[in-house]
Formats: structure tokens, C-alpha cells, sequence
């Protein structure tokens, strides 16, 4: 914390505001635009503070925007706080995408309209594809992990196996592996010192 | 078919968000084995034009769950499977968020982190790559698909960009 007493603390409205403007700006996903608005715009976190949130966003399941919405709410305003912000981040483009989605119902015979979703639905699967590559490139990658994540990608996408299941599986072993390299790095910068 | 009940969508999506590992982009193929796949509620085609609606939208990516909800049981059902896809993984994060700087150095902490990253990848790789096929089976989807992948993997631009353009294209019939 660079500037502990630069930073401000948002109301139940500011919250609302904030997490509004940030799930509207946001096109293929919003998380890129919750960072602008909560460290640089906002000054709510500082960057590190942001990193972690991020993290815990990230590994606990549901929406990592939502998570992430409910516990800034959380710290500001307790839960409140948290029902502003998830409300200010969801309930506008719920709204938009609901008329949209009216919208082409009745458009739903036009060729030239079906074309044009083919086109944006084939590019929103190359903009995944590149999410799960930032992701693989920032991954510590080593035998166990690159084999973890060919093994849910096969389990998914190939054999079609129920999710529950692979997680079950996946999640532990995966967990087991992860343990076993902090705590081999935790031994060998014991053994330096 | 027969139409799910809503407080069936309820229970299914709650579930769901327990299982997100990785956020919503990471539970497509799963969303597509459950509901076009077993049930046969929506088709494929349709499966990949809610998606794309999502994302001529602004908003966050779990909007998807709300526009098959819609489908399925009209605008109670978009708000109910909304609600189900956020509600227990947002009261497990309120709960975690107080602790989770608390246990920033603790090993038990980067075992979980370390060990979820790559099942994440994974998944969401696989989302992608479902999409592709639900989209359809061209060289033109092929290469939507790859530019747009290129694309927002070596620019910071708004990706909105790129989905406006693979809109004009593909209305003018390059699909």
C-alpha cells in the first residue's frame, strides 16, 4: 500500500454506481474493466489489494465478477454493500440482454440476422480460446498441471462426462499435486538459508 | 420434450454454481450436456445463438444462464436461473471473503490455487472449443473462430471490436 490514505471508502449508492458503470462498459466479460474502475478510476483498492480479490474471485466457483462484487460490497458495507453491487453489475445487462434476446425472437427468420450471430458467436469462441491461453501462459507449468488441465479439457469435451464427477475427481488430485509443490519450494528455501 | 419446472431450472443451476470452477465461461459444456444433450430442452443452434446474444451485450459472461432461462420458462425463468447460478457461490464468497487475506501466506491457500488453475484452463478451453462446434461445422466458423482468438490474445483492444466486425461479415454473408 503505496497511499493508504489516498484511498476511498464507497457507499451502499457509490457501490451501485461503481459496479453499474463497470457491467456496462464490459463487453466479453467484464473483469479488465472491474480493475480500471476499483484501482485506477475509484481508487476503492489498491493494486495488490485488487490481485487478491482477484484470486479469491477466481478460485472459489460461481461468477468470478460476482464473487468478486459481493465481498468489495462486503468490506465496505457489509451485506448491503454486497446486494448494491452485485444488483448495480447485473441488473441493467439483464435487462438489455433479455429485450435483445425478445428482439431476435422476432428476427429469428431473417437470414441475414442468423449470419451475423453465426459470425459473433464463432469469434466469442476464438475470444475464450485466447482467455484459457493468457490464462496456460501465466500457469506455472509443469508435468502434473499440463496433465491436469488436458484431462478436464478431454473429460469435458470428448467424453462428455458429467462435471460434478470430473471436479470430484479432478479437484483433489489436482489440490494433492498443488500441496506437494509449495511445500517442496517452502524445503528448498529452507535449505538456501 | 417436456419443459423443466422452475424450481427444477432452480435446482439445477444451484448446483451449477458450486461446480464453477473457473467462472461461467467454464461451465458450458457442462450447461450444453445437461440441456441440449440429456434433456433436449433447446437445440444446439439455438444453445449457440443465446450465447452470441450475450455477448452483443454488454454484461457479465453468466448472462448465458439467464437467456436459457428465458427460453425455457420465459422471464421468471431468466431471473430464477440467475439467481440460482449466483446465489450459493456468492454466500460462499461472503463467507471466504473475510478470511481470505487472513490466509494470504498460507500454504493451504496456494495448494488450492495452484492445484484449481489448470482444471480452470481446462474447462474453459473446452468451453471455447464447444462453442466452435455448437456454431457450426464450416472452414468459415474455423476461421471466425481462429482471428478472433489471435486477435484478442495479442491486443488490448475492447473485444467489442472484433465482435462487431464478425457481425458486419458475417450479415453480409462471409459465414
Amino acid at each position: 500500500m503505496k497511499n493508504p490514505e489516498r484511498l476511498v471508502s464507497p457507499t451502499c449508492l457509490q457501490l451501485f454506481t461503481g459496479f453499474f458503470k463497470t457491467g456496462m462498459s464490459g463487453f466479453g466479460g467484464v473483469l479488465p474493466h472491474a480493475r480500471r474502475m476499483l484501482v485506477d478510476d475509484r481508487r476503492w483498492l489498491t493494486d495488490r489489494q485488487f490481485t487478491e480479490l482477484l484470486s479469491l474471485g477466481q478460485t472459489l466457483p460461481g461468477p468470478n465478477i460476482v464473487n468478486m462484487s459481493v465481498v468489495i460490497g462486503a468490506r465496505f458495507q457489509g451485506w448491503q454493500g454486497s446486494l448494491c453491487a452485485v444488483s448495480g453489475l447485473m441488473l441493467a445487462p439483464l435487462a438489455i440482454v433479455l429485450l435483445l434476446a425478445s428482439l431476435y425472437d422476432h428476427f429469428a427468420q431473417s437470414a441475414i440476422v442468423n449470419q451475423a450471430l453465426i459470425g459473433v458467436a464463432a469469434t466469442a469462441a476464438g475470444l475464450i480460446i485466447a482467455t484459457s491461453a493468457k490464462l496456460a501462459m501465466k500457469m506455472d507449468r509443469n508435468a502434473w498441471s499440463v496433465a491436469i488441465m488436458l484431462l478436464a479439457f478431454m473429460a469435458v469435451v470428448w467424453l462428455r462426462l458429467p462435471l460434478l464427477g470430473v471436479l470430484l475427481v479432478l479437484a483433489p488430485v489436482g489440490i494433492a499435486f498443488g500441496w506437494h509443490s509449495v511445500r517442496h519450494e517452502r524445503d528448498r528455501a529452507e535449505k538456501k538459508t | 420434450m417436456t419443459p423443466p419446472s422452475v424450481v427444477e431450472l432452480f435446482f439445477r443451476f444451484c448446483l451449477l454454481s458450486l461446480m464453477a470452477v473457473g467462472g461461467a465461461s467454464a461451465t458450458l459444456p457442462e450447461l450444453h450436456r445437461q440441456i441440449v444433450e440429456t434433456h433436449g430442452w433447446i437445440s444446439s443452434a439455438e444453445f449457440a445463438s443465446l450465447y452470441a446474444i450475450t455477448q452483443a451485450a454488454p454484461g457479465p459472461n453468466v448472462l448465458i444462464v439467464s437467456l436459457i432461462g428465458w427460453k425455457l420458462a420465459g422471464l421468471g425463468g431468466a431471473l430464477v436461473c440467475t439467481i440460482g447460478m449466483c446465489g450459493p457461490s456468492s454466500l460462499l464468497a461472503f463467507g471466504v471473503g473475510k478470511l481470505w487475506d487472513r490466509f494470504s501466506h498460507s500454504d493451504w491457500r496456494k495448494a488450492i490455487e495452484r492445484g484449481l488453475t489448470p482444471i480452470t484452463i481446462g474447462l474453459v478451453l473446452g468451453s471455447g472449443c464447444l462453442l466452435v462446434r455448437t456454431t457450426g461445422d464450416s472452414w468459415q466458423v474455423y476461421a471466425f473462430a481462429a482471428c478472433g482468438a489471435a486477435l484478442s490474445y495479442y491486443s488490448d483492444k475492447n473485444p467489442l471490436w472484433w465482435l462487431a466486425a464478425a457481425a458486419l461479415l458475417g450479415g453480409l454473408g462471409a459465414v
